[in-house]
């Protein structure tokens, strides 16, 4: 390995990597040190099953703090180029931890699979996920696996990009408030279980819940807020420069274009469904969705306080809405999706000649020929024909999925009201009901179209490109 | 006496504050019934609603990064000129040569920082159920500002005019070409035409109403400068009164009433 640029133009290690992580893993280091001096002061202790000895908890934190320190500065000080070569800590790219992971998130099957997956274990696990150890825990790895990730030059160019910062920011910022979220909503689901239903709810919320003055418990709090939001955006802006690429230019069209960060969900999108739908009718529904929360939920309970199993429904379906089919998204989008909208590993170079093969079918195709062997003699209709003949041509062509739309839409709402949603109905009366299946509906059309598409390679449902309506 | 006895004694800091400093329960009343700013405060709140880990503090850093986005943003304004021909060089002044260029940096980052917190404070809301009766419709006052606050940072990253704004815009805004009978590639803009002749062309569908052109040009750069400087910051800024006001009148940011 070589850090000269005219030998080798995208070095994995240079000196000011390694200065950077070597910073990062002295504040990770520090971070240690208080959780050791956190349990040392808990005071319990384990026995180590070998050696049959009793050793305080703290002892293997304060193990691991020490090893970060020492990792850390070496970091720091083995800046010199020569070193590098012999540097003992390098993820060698190409590596068979880098090839794993490139091989599980470089494709959307596994990665839909894992982050749906990932909730579900998230919701199942939620118990053993908010024992403090284990937060703990989790947000060391994730420290470290981003450090380690970030001595490759791949990944650097992505993660390190001055606007993708915000994105870094936002997973650790969600991952931590959910972890926040399920700790109190796990120990309310624990009170109220064991609640006789006298008094008032038994709630964290409700342990210390005085009256107290807004001067001085609330003005103060929002000052010295005010002054650390004002220090850090202007440490992040002395730190980072906001970008500025080339001057506009309308000839030359950058390979991948991206919308702006919060937008790349609805990009995303646009792999699976036409810009009509993914960029005009799915944004309206997501919104006329978020306002209708309120007018559909009509369970009464759990206001005020974090808790799970009182709102089990609402919850499940506002964490798969929010992490997995939002926040997941940008990621995928921002991250992985390279040029022209190919998907690439975090530790993939993005090659603009990477091929992927596209063999995408109608729905219309696959019912007639697929099915049936043949078109069913239908006869063809020219530019010449009257407009009534091509309507009904393209109708009778487009039946099959018109069928599937109008099943899914139209049948499945009552259906489900007679069966798994019946105390919902009865609950929420006609039309309440009706908004909340068709919202639950197109809120499911995205993972749905998305599995028709890898399992049969299918691209519409509706294909009338005569008029622009492809579904 | 000393010297802040003698400040807060004279008439000038008693025509502006009215009373005593807040150092007793009953000036601790009064500042916040006195005071314009402290006004949009009650009195006194339950412990829950302003705790930390209950609040995650969001809604208040969202709405403080509003006010840092105003401030730097009337400032790069007296820089930055929305033309083709000064746009780009205005932006490279302010990286290179211009003193407190910073502010650039700051509102770029407040803005992108803007966006997370205002889905952290959504989150937030949901998680606790605040937006369970009586504060159903301060929720979808919310959801309005949330739009708001996506549609000002999206007119706001063209304004740079370098590659990265031009393509993130053309990408976003061509979308509009798709919307269903106003748009001119969307299904359905036939339905609308006199006499045989299309009524949505290129020239008159959705996209050109947002871009004011055919392409992102600078009549875009004109119209999105209007947007994000005057337009979109006062609508937010009345429906953040309104939200605030109703979270007053709704008995809190959450619990029942």
């Amino acid at each position: 390995m070589n850090v000269d640029p005219f030998i080798d133009p995208h070095p994995n290690l240079t000196p000011a990597v390694l200065q950077g992580l070597g910073w990062l893993y002295l504040v990770l280091c520090a971070m240690n040190l208080w959780w050791t001096i956190r349990v040392y002061r808990e005071d319990k202790h384990v026995m180590v099953p070998v050696l049959n000895i009793e050793l305080p908890r703290a002892t293997f934190w304060a193990l691991y703090t020490s090893a970060l320190m020492i990792v850390g500065f070496m970091h720091v000080s083995w800046t010199n180029e020569d070193y590098i070569d012999r540097f003992p800590l390098v993820l060698e790219p190409g590596g068979p931890f880098q090839t794993t992971i490139d091989f599980v998130v470089a494709n959307p099957v596994t990665y839909f699979v894992i982050s749906i997956t990932g909730t579900i274990a998230v919701l199942l696990f939620r118990k053993f996920l908010v024992k403090p150890t284990v937060g703990w825990i989790l947000l060391n790895a994730a420290v470290l696996f981003q450090a380690l990730s970030m001595t490759d030059y791949d990944f650097r160019q992505i993660v390190g990009k001055p606007d993708n910062v915000p994105i870094v920011a936002l997973l650790y910022l969600v991952g931590g408030f959910t972890w926040l979220y399920f700790y109190k909503a796990v120990e309310n689901d624990r009170r109220l279980a064991e609640w006789d239903g006298e008094g008032p709810v038994p709630v964290l919320e409700n342990d210390e819940n005085e009256k107290v003055l807004v001067w001085p418990d609330l003005v103060y709090s929002e000052l010295i807020c005010m002054i650390a939001i004002t220090t850090l955006l202007i440490v992040w802006g002395i730190v980072l420069e906001a970008p500025l690429e080339e001057p506009a230019s309308s000839a030359k069209t950058p390979n991948p274009s991206k919308a702006p960060w919060y937008f790349l969900g609805l990009q995303e999108m646009l792999v699976y469904y036409d810009p009509w739908l993914a960029g005009v009718v799915f944004p309206t529904m997501i919104l006329g969705g978020l306002m209708a929360i309120p007018y559909i939920d009509f369970n009464r309970i759990g206001n005020g306080y974090y808790v799970f199993r009182q709102r089990a429904f609402s919850i499940i379906t506002f964490l798969v809405g929010f992490i997995t089919l939002w926040v997941a998204m940008i990621i995928l989008g921002t991250f992985l999706r390279g040029p022209n909208w190919n998907i690439f590993g975090i530790y993939e170079y993005w090659d603009v000649h990477k091929l992927e093969a596209l063999n995408n079918v109608m729905l219309s195709e696959l019912f007639y020929l697929d099915w049936f062997g043949q078109f069913l003699d239908m006869p063809s209709y020219g530019n010449d024909d009257p407009l009534g003949k091509q309507v009904s041509m393209i109708l009778l062509r487009e039946l099959p999925g018109f069928a599937v739309i109008g099943i899914y839409f139209v049948a499945l709402p009552p259906l489900l009201a007679m069966t798994c949603l019946r105390t919902f109905y009865q609950r929420m009366g006609y039309l309440r009901f009706m908004v909340f299946t068709q919202l639950l509906l197109w809120m499911a059309a995205l993972p749905l179209k998305m599995v028709l598409r890898w399992a049969l390679n299918l691209k519409y449902l509706v294909n009338i490109p005569e008029y622009f309506f492809n579904i | 006496m000393s010297v802040g006895d003698y400040i807060r004694g004279s008439q000038i800091w008693k025509s502006i504050f009215r009373h005593p400093a807040p150092y007793d329960r009953r000036n601790r009343v009064v500042v916040m019934l006195t005071n314009f700013f402290l006004h949009l405060h009650p009195v006194s709140v339950k412990q829950q609603g302003i705790a930390l880990s209950y609040t995650w503090c969001m809604g208040g850093i969202t709405f403080f990064l509003f006010l840092v986005e105003a401030i730097t943003g009337v400032l790069l304004m007296f820089y930055y000129r929305p033309t083709l021909e000064w746009a780009y060089q205005d932006i490279l002044a302010l990286r290179d040569v211009t003193t407190l260029g910073i502010m650039r940096e700051i509102h770029r980052w407040g803005a992108h920082a803007m966006v997370i917190t205002v889905w952290l404070h959504m989150y937030r809301v949901f998680l606790t159920g605040s937006y369970k009766p009586p504060r159903e419709f301060n929720w979808v006052v919310g959801v309005l500002l949330l739009v708001l606050t996506l549609l000002l940072s999206f007119t706001g990253y063209l304004l740079p005019w370098d590659q990265l704004a031009i393509w993130a815009i053309t990408v976003g805004s061509n979308m509009a070409r798709a919307t269903p009978v106003l748009g001119h590639e969307g299904p359905g803009f036939q339905l609308l035409n006199l006499g045989g002749y299309d009524l949505i062309t290129s020239g008159s569908d959705a996209r050109f109403l947002l871009l004011g052109s055919r392409f992102v040009g600078e009549e875009t750069l004109n119209r999105f400068y209007i947007l994000h400087c005057v337009a979109i910051p006062l609508a937010a800024a009345g429906l953040i009164a309104i939200h605030f006001w109703r979270i007053r009148k709704d008995g809190g940011i959450s619990q029942p009433l």
